[in-house]
Parts: structure tokens; C-alpha cells; sequence
């Protein structure tokens, strides 16, 4: 090996508002990258001191405790709701939530469709893993059709058990809406891409411009039954025919936001 | 400040913005309604938030993210309203933050009607969400009174980081009556300590109500407990009427106990040595003052717009010592002063037991006239 005298640059460093600890989740899971990259957002942005984040009911239950900002915990599905709550009382502040699917699109559904429609200045963080996690993998208002989970072992029936919601193409319809999209988190590409689209909710946010939700789909290797690379390869085989990628709703003013 | 005529929840409406409401979140219902739609006007006008929410669900919530910031909130609602905020109630109460809950009680269950009860007792005073937890309760029996303890339920709710409710019905929520509104109160400038404002840099506050550790679990809930026992200690309130040379009690909450002041009042121009224990905080109960009464009266009549629920209370104070007699009416329909003062003489002519229970001779009574 050539040594060279050119001095060290550090190129990759953990952000400031991720806390050194151990992860609690399972290996292979990307919840771990999206809080990542909300992490490295606050930190780019500069807001972390006056952002308060909504945690929810799922496996990202204790997501507080790896974000060194100041953080609620809501019950199942209103997280919404209480996010509704402090931004009124601290318009200035920055809040988001951080919600699973079956907290989001099942449970929460209620709570997600009225703070979308009043154009409530929150951001949400949706992740999409087309199971509930963390009571072993059930059925999920995500769950595709033929998918077998705990709770559809036979795989989901249709006729039976109904149909998958799309939530960024459901919320996109709401005039409150200002900026809905969805991205994955398979890839190193479309890990990029959401960090972007992570980066403009936020945005979307400071500028007053009304309601964002960023939808990224993630892996469940331990309740899919799979290996993490299997997990990534799931995700771009079966869930991106039924869950595209793209932009569903960007506000006029959205779009003008330069970043 | 003049006394005014005002509807009960214009003027609860009206007392919370002056004693500093900040942020209000409810969503309408009957016989309630006034009350939020004040608000709808008045909250803007001062620029503070008012969110009429897309559920009773979602406004618990609001509040619960509100009450996370340290600021005075509140909801309102009414029965079949305050059943979907249980949820919220217990979430409210494990995270000890302070709210503030009106409850405009209406017949029930289910829909019910929308004509005043106060079959709410048992699922406030007594629980409704899951886990050990506590409400302080305040129960009005005037407009004035609603006023009053609506000011107080936020100094209560602050001091014990304690959820206050103010359990009136629709009669007292719908009834225009003279009322003194209080004087306005400067915003709290002050943020507690474990509220939740951004870290500005400092230590991150985190307020959950989640402890997947059952021993540290239990230790929350042992200081719960404390502190509720505090409030038992410090916080009873009640009224007395009549009741220095009684030898019969009537015990009623709110309208009931109002009601039954007026059959009390008829009863004494006819000689009968009657009184009346109005408690005003049905929680904590006004168990000592009970005990005392029981020492020295000759029987106890309970005047409830329900089926006995606050019956239960006195009976485990009273404990079989005295006879103890019910009178109710349910599903909304109120009760005369006829019909208490007919249950008073029924209680002095006897004869009496401590046998059997009250409810059971209640209704027996009672299918005779409504059948």
C-alpha cells in the first residue's frame, strides 16, 4: 500500500442528533437507515434544538431514544393528533412524526386524513413495511395481495381480506396536502433520493407551506422470513409494481423551494 | 365584575379563556356544543389555537400533545364524546401531564339522548381508561359553580400534574342562569421544567408513558398513587346544607344535589329534621365528612340522575351502620323535588333496614310507576 502524506478528511460521521447506542432493532431492518437520515437532516438544516419529534406504536415505539431532541410518545394511530397539538401551541417549532404502517394506514387513519386536510404544518415520516413488526408480522393495511403473514397465512385473499392502501396516493387528493411523496430504502440510490425528499418535507415545513409526508418503503427481513439482501431484492420485485416511487403531491409552492 | 346572563357553556367556555386557556381541541356534540363553538370565535380573537377536530380521538390527542408543552388545555365533550376519549384519558394520566375535561353529561348508553344525566359517574370517577389512575373530579350544580371550578380545575390540574374534570349535565351546560365570569389571568409565563420546548441545545426531555420495565412501571405507579393520595388529603370540597340538627341526609352530586336541596328545603317548612351533603368533589369522595354523619343521623337517602352509582360510594362509607335509601331517574329524565321529597318523608314515616340493597327496593318502587 502507498501511503501518502495527504491529511484526513472524514467523509462519513455519525450526525449530531443520532445517540451513540446500540440499535433495538432487528438486523437487516431500515428503520435504522430512516433515522439516519431524519437525523442527518435536523442536523443539516440546523433545527434540531427546536424541533420536538411525535414517536408512535410500533417497532419504532422507542424511536426517542436515538434522536437527542426533545420527543413525545403517542398512543396507537394518533400521533397526528398529539404532533397537531404542540405545532399549535409552537407554530415556530419544528414537529414530525414518525409512523409505521399499521399505525399510520390502519389505526391512525382518522387522525393522518384530519391533519392532512387541515394542512397541519407537520411533518411525517411513514415507513412501509407491509407488516405489523412488532407483534410478529401480522396483516397490515399494506400487506400485498397473495402475501403471507401471521395473520394471513394462506396469504392475503382479497375477496376475504380486502385490498392494500396506498397512503401517498390517498393523502395526495387533500387540498392540505402540500408535499406527499414515496421513496425506498432498498438501495443505495433510492436511500439518496429519500434522504432528498426527507430534506424537502422538512423544508416544506420552515416554510410554512403546509402538510408533508414522506412514504418509504422498508425492509422486514425477520417477519418476511428472509435475509436482509433478500428483504432489499422483495422490496424492488414485489412491493415497487404495487407501491411506485414518485412524487404525488407538490404544491405549487413546493415546487419553488430551492434547497 | 356584573353578574350576566349566560347559557352554563358559554360560561365555562368564557372562564376557561380567562383563567389562560392556550390551546383548545374538541369536536361537537349535544348538549355540549356551546361550548366549543365559543371558543371557535374567542380563541382566534386572542391568537390562540382552537382545532375542531376530526374526532373526539383526535382531540384528547391535541391535548395530550398540548399538555406535553406545560400550557393550559382543555377539551369538552359529552357522554357518548368522553367514552372515545377514555383512551386518551389514561395516556394523559401515565404521562402526568395536566388537562383539563368537561364533561356535559347526557342519557345513556349508547346514543342515548341528549337530555342531562349524570350516568357518567362511574366511568369518570371510577376509571374508564385502562390502568390505575385517578381523575380529580369537580361537580357543579349552578352555572356560577361550573364558572368557579372550571377556574380552579386548571390550578388543580397544574399543582398535581393531575387530569381535573368538570362533570356538570346538559341541564346545567344548557340553562341560562346570572353568573359572575372571573377576571381575566395573564398567560402563564413560566414553562414547568419536564415540558417539552425543543433542547435548544440543552438535555432532551422525553415524556412517554411507556415502561416495558414492570418494576420501574411499578414505581410510576406507586408515586401516582401518592400523589393521589395527596389530593384526597388536601383537595375535598363539599357543601352542607341543613345539616347541624339532622337526623336524615340526603347525599346528591350536581343537579340531583340541587334538586334535592329544594325537596330538602319543602321537607324542613313541614318540621322534618332533614339535611343535605352536596359533594363537590365526587373525586376524591367526602368520605370523612359521611363518616361523621353516619355517626349521628338516623338514615341516608342518595339522589342520583342514574341508576346508583355514586350509591356505591356512600355504601362503602356507611358500610351497613345506617340504612341507607336510593332515588333515581335515568336515561335523561330528571327528578322532581315532588318525587325526593316523597323519598324523604318515605325514609322518616320507615320502616328502615340495613338489609338487602337500596338499588333492588329502587326499582322494585320504580317499575310500579313507570312500568
Amino acid at each position: 500500500m502507498v501511503m501518502t502524506d495527504v491529511p484526513a478528511k472524514i467523509v462519513y460521521e455519525r450526525p449530531k442528533v443520532l445517540d451513540p447506542r446500540v440499535t433495538h432493532y432487528c438486523p437487516g431492518c431500515t428503520h435504522g437507515v430512516a433515522h439516519r437520515l431524519v437525523a442527518e437532516v435536523l442536523d443539516e438544516m440546523g433545527i434540531a434544538g427546536n424541533t420536538i419529534g411525535v414517536a408512535s406504536v410500533g417497532c419504532s415505539v422507542f424511536a426517542y431514544n436515538y434522536f437527542n431532541i426533545d420527543f413525545v410518545e403517542a398512543s396507537h394511530g394518533r400521533a397526528p393528533a398529539m404532533a397537531t397539538g404542540i405545532k399549535r401551541v409552537y407554530p415556530d417549532h419544528t414537529v414530525f412524526t414518525y409512523q409505521g404502517d399499521g399505525d399510520l394506514a390502519s389505526i391512525g387513519m382518522g387522525e393522518i386524513v384530519g391533519a392532512a386536510s387541515r394542512g397541519e404544518k407537520i411533518t411525517v415520516i411513514f415507513i412501509n413495511n407491509a407488516n405489523y413488526g412488532m407483534t410478529g408480522g401480522q396483516m397490515a393495511p399494506t400487506t400485498l395481495p397473495g402475501q403471507k403473514t401471521s395473520s394471513s397465512p394462506t396469504g392475503r385473499d382479497t375477496n376475504r381480506q380486502g385490498f392494500p392502501i396506498q397512503t401517498a396516493e390517498l393523502l395526495s387528493t387533500l387540498e392540505g396536502s402540500a408535499y406527499i411523496v414515496r421513496r425506498s430504502l432498498h438501495s443505495s440510490r433510492e436511500i439518496r433520493r429519500a434522504k432528498k425528499a426527507i430534506r424537502t418535507a422538512f423544508e416544506v415545513q420552515k416554510g410554512n407551506l403546509g402538510f408533508s409526508l414522506v412514504e418509504l418503503l422498508s425492509t422486514c427481513p425477520t417477519n418476511w422470513g428472509m435475509s436482509a439482501a433478500g428483504s432489499r431484492d422483495w422490496i424492488e420485485e414485489r412491493m415497487l409494481p404495487f407501491y411506485p416511487l414518485g412524487d404525488y403531491k407538490v404544491s405549487p409552492a413546493v415546487a419553488e423551494l430551492k434547497i | 365584575m356584573a353578574k350576566e346572563l349566560i347559557k352554563g357553556n358559554t360560561a365555562v367556555a368564557e372562564a376557561a379563556l380567562r383563567a389562560g386557556l392556550e390551546a383548545y381541541f374538541g369536536y361537537p356534540i349535544t348538549p355540549q356544543t356551546e361550548l366549543l363553538e365559543h371558543l371557535s370565535a374567542r380563541m382566534p380573537e386572542l391568537g390562540r389555537p382552537f382545532v375542531q377536530a376530526e374526532s373526539e380521538l383526535g382531540a384528547i390527542n391535541m391535548v395530550y400533545g398540548a399538555a406535553c408543552t406545560g400550557k393550559r388545555t382543555m377539551t369538552s365533550s359529552s357522554s357518548p364524546g368522553v367514552s372515545l376519549m377514555m383512551e386518551g384519558l389514561s395516556y394523559i394520566a401515565g404521562t402526568e401531564v395536566p388537562a383539563v375535561l368537561v364533561d356535559v353529561v347526557r342519557g345513556g348508553p349508547g346514543l342515548g339522548n341528549i337530555a342531562p344525566a349524570q350516568g357518567d359517574y362511574n366511568q369518570i370517577v371510577h376509571g374508564g381508561g385502562h390502568g390505575d389512575y385517578h381523575l380529580l373530579v369537580l361537580a357543579p350544580a349552578s352555572v356560577q359553580e361550573a364558572v368557579d371550578l372550571t377556574v380552579l380545575a386548571f390550578d388543580l390540574a397544574e399543582k398535581y400534574r393531575n387530569i381535573v374534570v368538570v362533570l356538570m349535565d346538559g341541564s346545567i351546560g344548557q340553562m341560562m342562569e346570572p353568573a359572575e365570569l372571573p377576571p381575566f389571568q395573564p398567560l402563564k409565563t413560566e414553562i414547568p421544567d419536564w415540558a417539552v420546548r425543543g433542547t435548544n441545545g440543552g438535555e432532551k426531555r422525553v415524556l412517554t408513558s411507556i415502561n416495558l420495565d414492570p418494576p420501574a412501571q411499578e414505581v410510576m405507579n406507586l408515586r401516582l398513587m401518592k400523589r393521589w393520595q395527596e389530593i384526597e388529603k388536601n383537595e375535598v370540597r363539599f357543601k352542607e346544607y341543613y345539616l347541624e340538627d339532622a337526623e336524615f341526609v340526603v347525599v346528591g352530586f350536581g343537579t340531583a344535589g340541587r334538586i334535592s336541596l329544594s325537596a330538602v328545603r319543602a321537607a324542613r317548612e313541614q318540621g322534618i329534621k332533614v339535611g343535605l351533603l352536596r359533594p363537590i368533589t365526587v373525586a376524591p369522595f367526602p368520605n370523612d365528612i359521611l363518616n361523621e354523619l353516619t355517626d349521628r343521623v338516623k338514615a341516608f337517602l342518595v339522589v342520583e340522575m342514574n341508576a346508583g352509582q355514586m350509591l356505591e360510594d356512600v355504601r362503602l362509607v356507611v358500610r351497613g351502620r345506617k340504612p341507607v335509601e336510593f332515588f333515581g331517574r335515568m336515561g335523561g329524565v330528571m327528578p322532581y323535588p315532588d318525587e325526593v321529597l316523597t323519598e324523604i318523608k318515605r325514609l322518616v314515616e320507615g320502616p328502615l333496614t340495613t338489609e338487602g340493597h337500596p338499588r333492588d327496593r329502587w326499582l322494585s318502587r320504580l317499575s310500579e310507576t313507570i312500568g
